[in-house]
């Protein structure tokens, strides 16, 4: 009742528009306009910018090798927001219905990676899943594997660093939905003689779904364009977008293909989250009471 | 609506009930025996204790002593979908991604009733609460009192053998809520289902109830008809508590008969009820008179001094605030016949206390 009030009082249409003017000045200069020259140098057939085309685009969707990278890049972000989805759904739960001390306990503990710079919990993946790495250190010692396994540069690696990294972005958006779930919702299941399964299948989760669709977009969106984690966790065998992006612009000096991929991945991201957004729409009108 | 489910409602027991939260004490040895088919009243000020005991009942919480039985069974093993027992709650809670026909249809599906008894089923609740061609919609397309009448409808689908209602009007403005208790009480009589109402507006309990349980801090005051926790409560937090009470020094003269002489301290001598037992001469009581069983005006020297302070016509009765000669503040309620009259402020009246035994008595503590 008091939010409702404080909604009424604080009347955001109330403002001035024109206070928002220095942000969207920002967002112009520095968003909007590279975002042009991207647009209108990736329509150039050649490094010399002397013809015009689409030959880049025909180039790069007619290539196994870089639809590949697409490809793997896009599955990439499916696995960690799964992986995200399926091991920070239950600490969001369990971050709901505990007492307010271990609430604010559990709320560290996942806040805590964001306190650190990617690149230092990245190189800290790299020291515990290394072939000297403590992984391998324990497995060996406990004689469950005879030579170290190779974890680093591989797709488990950067899968699950990755999880790590992003897993903030999954577990507060879920947090948030999760606790606004009234627990007489659960009472009421339970008392009309639902089992816990019944209860979690019809009621917690469907009532949890904006806050897997907000979680899972944030989550997707990160993962696929982390470039210091996908690069340094995957090594030179894997590649995906941000660094074979970076491979054309940098090391081979192709701006117009490396634009082409930008506005193709740019794309590819848009079209996904314009799915999640869809589906949070729906969600959302579904959940709410 | 011959078609509505007669269950013959089955007794509850709720046998020497204690529970704690941690080192705090929120029930203390209650004792209930509810019949079959009976509506009673929780009765009691915010934090007694009331919901907890709700809860007891249904099983989400599990009392740290004493047993609860339903019918022949003691259900303390039995988890709340075990217990068959239906429950409102204050908020409705209704499943706001569920159609009103999925909400009322929920407890059936999970006791695995096919789609053709659901069906059936959810047509006779709507119809029953009146809400015949709602079923499509979700819940938060339903005004406050409709959604109140499908908690109840989802609550009686799966014909429970008790009916827990907690605070269930609350949350509804003041005509509708008269005419929800008036629908509820219709609900419980036709389906002679045993309910337990969870109040803490007496008017509620006084006019809804069988019997009215009245909880303090925890304990029971008194479980009696409205009529007796009006008329003859059994301790001096009841007789404030419900109702309204002026409380007056005084001290024990003897015994009159089955009641107790005493003179009051503002004048005069009252016979009064003494539920506590009979207190030995010269004790010291406080003497509770309801306003209406105190009369402006005694002839002569009857009765004791007072000075009107404010006069208040309330519609079909005239309240007046009297001090008397020891500060005390009185409230005295007349009937608004036509003889009666508003008395100006700072007249001098005369009181005296209407008939032997309707005044009360409880030992001074203070
Ligand atoms: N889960 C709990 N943990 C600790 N104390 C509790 C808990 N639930 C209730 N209490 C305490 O037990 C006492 C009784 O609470 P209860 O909710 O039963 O009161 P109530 O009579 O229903 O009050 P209200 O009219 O405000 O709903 C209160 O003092 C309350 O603070
Ligand atoms: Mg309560």
């Amino acid at each position: 009742m008091a939010a409702s009030g404080l909604r009424r009082s604080i009347d955001v249409s109330g403002y001035d528009l024109r206070l928002a003017m220095p942000l969207a000045g920002f967002f112009a200069a520095f968003f909007l306009a590279p975002l042009a020259v991207l647009v209108v140098l990736s329509f150039q057939t050649d490094t010399t910018g002397a013809h015009w085309g689409v030959t880049q685009y025909v180039q790069f969707l007619g290539d196994a090798f870089s639809l590949g990278v697409l490809a793997s890049t896009l599955w990439l972000g499916v696995k960690v927001t799964a992986v995200c989805l399926v091991f920070g759904w239950p600490v969001a739960w369990l971050h709901a219905r505990s007492g307010p001390t271990v609430k604010s306990l559990i709320m560290l503990i996942v806040l805590l990676p964001l306190l650190t710079s990617v690149v230092v919990r990245t190189f800290a993946w790299i020291v515990i899943l290394g072939r000297q790495g403590i992984v391998n250190a324990t497995l060996m010692s406990l004689g469950l594997v005879e030579a170290p396994l190779k974890l680093l540069y591989t797709d488990l690696g950067v899968v699950t660093a990755l999880a790590q990294v992003q897993m903030p972005l999954m577990v507060l958006p879920l947090a948030t939905a999760l606790s606004r779930i009234d627990p007489n919702l659960v009472a009421a299941s339970e008392v009309l003689g639902a089992g816990e399964w019944r209860t979690f299948a019809k009621v917690i989760l469907p009532l949890s779904l904006p806050g897997i669709v907000a979680g899972s977009m944030l989550t997707y969106a990160a993962s696929i364009t982390a470039f210091i984690t996908q690069s340094l966790i995957g090594g030179g065998q894997m590649l995906f977008m941000p660094m074979y992006l970076y491979q054309q612009a940098s090391t081979l000096q192709n701006w117009p293909f490396a634009a082409a991929i930008s506005i193709i991945f740019l794309i590819a991201v848009l079209a996904v989250v314009t799915v999640f957004n869809t589906l949070g729409r729906l969600s959302r009108g579904f959940a709410q009471g | 609506m011959s078609s509505a489910p007669i269950h013959a409602g089955r007794s509850l027991v709720v046998d020497a009930v204690s529970h704690r939260f941690g080192p705090s004490t929120a029930l203390q040895d209650i004792n209930l025996d509810v019949k079959g088919g009976e509506l009673v009243a929780l009765l009691g000020p915010s934090g007694c204790g009331k919901t907890t005991l709700l809860r007891i009942i249904a099983g989400f919480i599990a009392q740290s002593e004493g047993r609860i039985v339903i019918g022949d069974d003691v259900v303390d093993a039995l988890p709340p979908a075990r217990r068959a027992v239906g429950i409102v709650f204050q908020n409705y809670a209704l499943f706001p991604h569920m159609t009103i026909a999925e909400n009322i249809a929920y407890g059936l599906a999970a006791r695995g009733a096919s789609r053709t008894v659901q069906k059936e089923t959810v047509a006779r609740m709507l119809d029953l609460v009146k809400l015949g061609g709602f079923g499509e919609r979700l819940p938060r397309q339903l005004s406050g009192g409709q959604q109140q009448r499908v908690a109840l409808a989802r609550a009686l689908a799966i014909e429970p053998s008790i009916l827990l209602l907690d605070e269930p009007f609350a949350a509804l403005d003041k005509n509708l809520r008269l005419d929800m208790q008036i629908e509820v009480k219709r609900l419980q009589r036709l389906s002679g289902i045993t309910t337990i109402l969870v109040t803490h507006d007496q008017e509620e309990a006084l006019s809804m109830a069988d019997r009215v349980a009245v909880l303090s801090h925890g304990r029971l005051e008194q479980f009696a008809t409205p009529t007796s926790i009006y008329d003859t409560p059994a301790t001096r937090f009841v007789n404030t508590f419900v109702g309204s009470a002026n409380e007056l020094g005084g001290t024990v003269l003897g015994t009159d008969g089955d009641f107790l002489r005493v003179r009051l301290d503002s004048g005069g001598d009252v016979s009064v009820r003494a539920p506590g037992g009979m207190l030995s001469e010269g004790s010291r009581v406080a003497v509770c008179l309801r306003p209406e069983h105190l009369r402006i005006d005694a002839p002569g020297e009857d009765g004791f001094a007072g000075v009107v302070e404010m006069a208040l016509p309330l519609g079909p009765t005239v309240v007046h605030e009297v001090r008397t000669g020891t500060g005390a503040a009185l409230k005295i309620s007349e009937p608004r016949s036509g003889g009666s009259l508003l008395r100006a402020a700072g007249t001098a009246v005369r009181i005296s206390t209407a008939g032997p035994g309707l005044a009360t008595a409880y030992p001074q503590t203070v």
